[in-house]
């Protein structure tokens, strides 16, 4: 993933916000990077481009090797199921789903047979340890549970890259580190990982620290 | 995204939202009963009415004096007809000649007061022939009908109506009795059975008496109306000018009489009542649209309460179209139950109708329930789609930052 000059620009009454300001970065396959700074650095809306889900005003977004800047809604929907998951700080569930059925819910949108996405999700469930919980629905199920099925939804298609925004940020510590443990997990298996987040102990366990501070890059740093 | 997801996925919110669903699927289901309610009463009242004429007979014609119109034949004559020449027995001896009518009978029809012993009663009288019985399609219970004779001979007996039989005699055997009619008695000779009402007026409740009685009885020399029966159904509109033709040539070259047949009766109250019926079913198709604006209603405020699910949506990949396939089939499934609900509301509430009326065959028509429920579905796709684009067309992003 390559992001060359990306700007992302709000109008908020008559003032116009940067909250990404020419923003250069390069992300190689199989990477662990957090993305720390203080609220309104532009973290949330960097992850946001970088999944597709936001489009930047200027620049050039490359990914695995094909120009997505200027690509349709329907195209960049086709790109956001294929290659990337996404895990929120409020897990995003669909109440009346069940565990399964939310985890289905990808490959569902995705056309896959039933049984296909029945054998794949409950294979996913258990990778997360919630076999024997997945006919429960979301308010039957603890928030690291919650998570747990967030992250067997973001996988389910099996994407080259992982967003986390703020994965912990509504779990107590014991939870949030079991959730940091299976994506970290994940990451050893190859795909790449991103997570923002507020929180040094979550941050400080990636390979590759990025700080933003007014919508540019100030820091990036790695370590082995 | 497969068919049969988007509908289950569909199903599964309809089913989140018990009491919105239920409020929807009530206004609907109103709707599409009101319109199978309703037409089934129009086409009760339309089976009822042409049934009424219809059993005047099939062969038919009514000869009427005066002509109110220059040119056709239709009910108009009957409600306004002026006599320029009235029509004599004369004249109905002459019609009866024609090789094209089977038989022919006058018609004077009065109001009189009949009794037996202390038993007093008002009752239509009608003075005729023999042809009646047959022309009319009449039944005999006991007894005879009036016999075949010459039509100005007054002969002193009288046929009774099974109410008039029935209130006047109780159990006791009425043939043979005398009856009182006005200032003259007659003698009981037969009892019809139980007609009903056929043409306007409840036949139960008529005494039957020779022409020529009916018209001692209420001093007149003319003749209410003509019955002709043609002798074949295709030879009705001969017969009728025939009956022009042999009228006019008595009445000095003047045409001065309506020929009604039974037909143009018929068709003249199917068409109004067919008309009446598809008012009926307009305006009840009414409440279906507004049945509509409230799907859009409830759909909006859903949109905007699952904006959030709306840009998990998105975030897993589904396409702007896939998102108006979930809200449409939604709003589809929705007018389906309602209608279906709708159906068996009013398929019930006729079944009511003819239970509380049996003498009305109350049935709603195919096109009817047909076309509520195609209405009621094309209500819920129009007015769901707005939200549907609505809740498209959210920017992911805002979306996700509501929970």
């Amino acid at each position: 993933m390559e992001l060359r000059g990306i700007c992302r620009e709000y109008v908020v009454g008559d003032q116009i916000v940067h909250a990404l300001d020419h923003v250069d970065l390069a992300i190689e396959s199989g990477e662990y990077i957090s993305i720390m700074g203080p609220s309104g650095s532009g973290k949330s809306t960097l992850l946001n481009v970088l999944g597709l889900l936001d489009r930047p005003t200027a620049g050039t977004y490359v990914l695995k090797g094909e120009d997505v800047s200027s690509l349709d809604d329907d195209a960049l929907a086709l790109h956001r199921q294929r290659q990337i998951g996404f895990i929120f700080q409020f897990f995003h569930l669909v109440p009346r789903l069940t565990a399964l059925e939310n985890v289905e819910l990808p490959m569902v949108l995705a056309g896959a047979a039933p049984r296909a996405r029945r054998e794949r999700a409950t294979a996913v469930l258990e990778s997360v340890g919630l076999k024997a919980r997945m006919g429960h629905r979301p308010d039957q199920l603890s928030g690291g549970e919650r998570q747990r099925v967030a992250i067997g939804r973001a996988i389910v298609m099996q994407p080259s890259v992982l967003l986390a925004d703020e994965p912990t940020g509504n779990l107590d510590s014991k939870s949030g580190g079991e959730i940091i443990d299976i994506i970290e997990q994940l990451n050893r298996d190859g795909i790449a990982l991103l997570i923002v987040t507020h929180d040094p102990a979550v941050g400080g366990r990636a390979r590759r620290h990025l700080s933003l501070r007014d919508g540019r890059i100030v820091g990036d740093e790695s370590r082995q | 995204m497969k068919p049969l997801d988007t509908t289950r996925l569909a199903l599964q919110s309809l089913h989140r939202y018990p009491l919105r669903t239920g409020m929807l699927l009530l206004a609907i289901s109103i709707g599409v009963a009101a319109v199978v309610m309703l037409t089934a009463v129009g086409e009760g009242a339309r089976r009822y009415v042409t049934g009424q004429f219809a059993s005047l007979g099939a062969n038919l014609l009514i000869v009427l004096p005066g002509r109110a119109e220059t040119s056709g034949s239709g009910i108009q004559g009957l409600l306004i007809g002026e006599t320029a020449r009235e029509l004599t027995l004369d004249d109905t001896i002459a019609v009866g000649r024609s090789p094209r009518i089977r038989q022919v009978t006058p018609l004077v029809v009065g109001s009189g007061t009949a009794s037996w012993r202390s038993r007093e009663r008002d009752i239509t009288v009608l003075g005729t022939s023999a042809p009646m019985l047959a022309i009319q399609h009449w039944t005999m219970q006991s007894g005879a009908f009036l016999p075949p004779g010459d039509l100005d001979v007054a002969s002193p007996i009288c046929v009774l109506g099974s109410v008039v039989a029935a209130e006047l005699f109780d159990t006791r055997t009425a043939l043979g009795q005398w009856l009182r009619i006005g200032d003259s008695r007659c003698r009981v000779i037969g009892l019809l059975a139980q007609q009903g009402l056929a043409g306007g007026f409840n036949v139960d409740e008529t005494v039957i008496v020779p022409i020529a009685n009916a018209q001692q009885l209420f001093n007149t020399s003319s003749v209410f109306r003509i019955l002709a029966e043609a002798r074949s159904r295709d030879g009705i509109q001969s017969a009728r000018r025939d009956i022009i033709e042999i009228v006019k040539a008595r009445h000095a070259g003047e045409e001065d009489i309506t020929v009604v047949t039974q037909d143009a009766l018929v068709s003249t109250f199917d068409s109004i009542f067919g008309m009446i019926t598809a008012g009926l079913a307009a305006i009840a198709a009414i409440s279906l649209v507004v049945a509509g604006v409230l799907i859009m209603n409830v759909m909006l405020v859903a949109v905007s309460q699952r904006t959030g699910e709306i840009g998990l949506l998105k975030a897993v990949g589904a396409r702007n179209r896939q998102i108006i396939a979930l809200f449409l089939t939604e709003a589809a499934c929705l007018s389906l139950f309602g209608a279906a609900v709708g159906i068996a509301i009013g398929t019930g509430g006729t079944w009511l109708l003819r239970a509380a009326f049996p003498i009305i065959e109350f049935r709603a028509p195919i096109w009817a329930s047909a076309s509520a429920v195609g209405i009621a579905i094309l209500s819920g796709l129009v007015f769901g789609i707005l939200p549907a684009r609505r809740a498209a067309a959210l920017d992911p992003v805002l979306a996700l930052m509501k929970r």
